[in-house]
């Protein structure tokens, strides 16, 4: 297994008491497409991180097993977390114009990423991210290199996010909200392109979203969290099967263009939702 | 209600908006659809002020718009953004958030009309007090057209008030601002890049692509696949294939 989640639990001191933001989550993940929903403040992303322990300084975080190919991440020190972060599982965020060095130019990025991890030359790091560039469909890589993130669109400096992401060659990527900043075109694109590559490497795909329709095209699994606790987990060709009433709520609230509502269904939220 | 003909927003040597033309009529709800880039949020920005460099013709009410606004023109019309954690001041409760437009437009029964905003946005009382960052999404995005409606308006302006929320809140949001077009007899003109948002508040859609209006259509033609321009037909195949769950 990729990645073993059993019993996690991520609370958050408060003034007075804690908050509990992820509950009892336990998942694993192999060479394999697992798509994670919910809304904001579920606890999806937390989850995800967990993996690479990027979480704020204040989380408390418990758990009977966290483990990154084998590796316990809970008891791990930061040398390494160093070998896993980045080089052996790679994280793309939402908004490339936040994740991108605004100074520097995207080959230089990828190149460096490169070279952090693989070591070698300059020209070679930078052939290197030529080719990477390639890899990611984008027509005219040689002149994106040279480029700086301002001169890029959403979807090329994904493109390019992704890029620096696969120089390591990781076995998994977490992409949180990788396409919530795009335009449903490019979003369509981006997430195939990821999916691509995903299945040609045989790496294992952990995508993070809200959007659970998107989602279900582009993974094999989808685990619906909601208040910090996974209340679903089904394949992503059952959707339409969901029983619990808030997967089916996330699927009946949103307009279609298929068929007309005349009202939107409006989620009525069950307090029994909350018990484990 | 509003007309406008042959429309150009220039930013320097690029033309964002090329000589477009629409009308709507009083009580409609009219949406743009584009990708980002296309000039639609543009549009709304030359249509509601907020971008003097324009030329063409825009009329709203039968009054001609000039580069300077009247005041009565801000009251008249109103915007709602899509980032209301961008659009509401952070440092300024609810309660000031929502008698500022009163103050601005000298109008009385500030208490009155406070409480009444509230409620019509289905917004309890207890967050009067409160500032933005105390708000979830959903909440701020209703004070935001709590605010937009203090005035009360004629025209609202939405440029992507959904895009920021979640999918439930989403519907809330939606249903919300059908209800109060029913209520107040309002006219929008909704932007959005999501086809099935615009299509479920609005009878007729203008296609944007590279600043053009493409293509005019009612929303009954645009579910039915009655498109002209293939621009129409491409993100409206999008936008059917992935609303969809997959399915075996």
């Amino acid at each position: 297994m990729l990645v073993e989640i059993q019993n996690l639990r991520i609370r958050f001191p408060t003034a007075t008491d804690h908050s509990d933001a992820v509950r009892n989550v336990s998942l694993t993940l192999g060479q394999e497409k697992l798509g994670i929903v919910g809304e904001s403040g579920s606890g999806k992303s937390l989850t995800a991180r967990s993996i690479l322990r990027l979480l704020p300084s204040n989380a408390v975080v418990s758990a009977d097993r966290l483990a990154f190919d084998g590796i316990d991440v809970m008891r791990a020190d930061e040398m390494v977390l160093r070998r896993i972060r980045g080089a052996r599982a790679g994280l793309i965020l939402q908004d490339p114009k936040f994740s991108l060095n605004p100074v520097m130019t995207a080959g230089a990025q990828i190149a460096e990423a490169w070279r952090v991890h693989r070591g070698g030359g300059r020209k070679l790091a930078m052939r290197a991210a030529i080719d990477l560039l390639a890899q990611v469909q984008i027509r005219d890589p040689q002149h994106v290199a040279q480029a700086y993130p301002h001169e890029l669109s959403g979807g090329m400096g994904q493109r390019v996010m992704i890029a620096m992401m696969l120089a390591p060659d990781p076995e998994l990527l977490i992409a949180d909200e990788p396409t919530s900043a795009l335009d449903a075109t490019v979003q369509a694109e981006i997430l195939r392109l990821i999916e691509d590559l995903v299945s040609r490497r045989g790496m294992g795909l952990i995508l993070i979203s809200h959007d659970l329709p998107l989602v279900s095209h582009f993974c094999d699994r989808v685990a619906v969290m909601y208040a910090g606790r996974v209340v679903e987990e089904l394949a992503a060709a059952d959707l339409t099967r969901a029983r619990h009433p808030y997967t089916r709520g996330l699927l009946e609230c949103l307009p279609t263009l298929s068929h007309q509502k005349r009202r939107l269904a409006v989620m009525q939220r069950d307090p029994s939702w909350l018990e484990p | 209600m509003i007309e406008i003909d042959g429309l150009s927003v220039r930013f320097g040597r690029t033309e964002a908006v090329k000589a477009i033309s629409f009308s709507v009529a009083q009580g409609e709800s009219f949406g743009i659809v584009g990708e980002s880039g296309s000039g639609k949020s543009t549009v709304l920005r030359a249509l509601s002020g907020l971008n003097p460099d324009w030329t063409g013709r825009m009329s709203v009410d039968g009054q001609a718009l000039t580069r300077r606004r009247s005041k009565d023109f801000y009251r008249r019309v109103q915007m709602v953004f899509q980032d209301p954690y961008g659009s509401l001041h952070p440092r300024q409760t609810v309660d000031r958030l929502l008698s500022e437009p009163l103050l601005v437009h000298r109008m009385d029964n500030v208490e009155r009309r406070i409480m009444r905003g509230l409620n019509e946005v289905a917004l309890p009382t207890s967050i009067r007090f409160r500032y933005p960052h105390q708000l979830s999404g959903g909440q701020r995005q209703r004070v935001a057209i709590a605010r937009a409606l203090m005035a009360e308006p004629q025209v609202l302006l939405l440029d992507e008030p959904t895009s920021a929320l979640d999918v439930s809140v989403q519907a809330e949001v939606l249903n919300l601002l059908s209800d109060l077009q029913q209520a107040h007899g309002l006219t929008y003109i909704l932007v959005s890049h999501n086809l099935a948002v615009v299509a479920h508040l609005c009878g007729r859609i203008g296609v944007m692509q590279s600043g053009e209006l493409v293509e005019l259509l009612s929303a009954d033609d645009l579910r039915a696949g009655r498109t002209r321009h293939p621009h129409t037909a491409a993100l409206r195949e999008l936008s059917i294939e992935l609303e969809e769950p997959e399915t075996a």
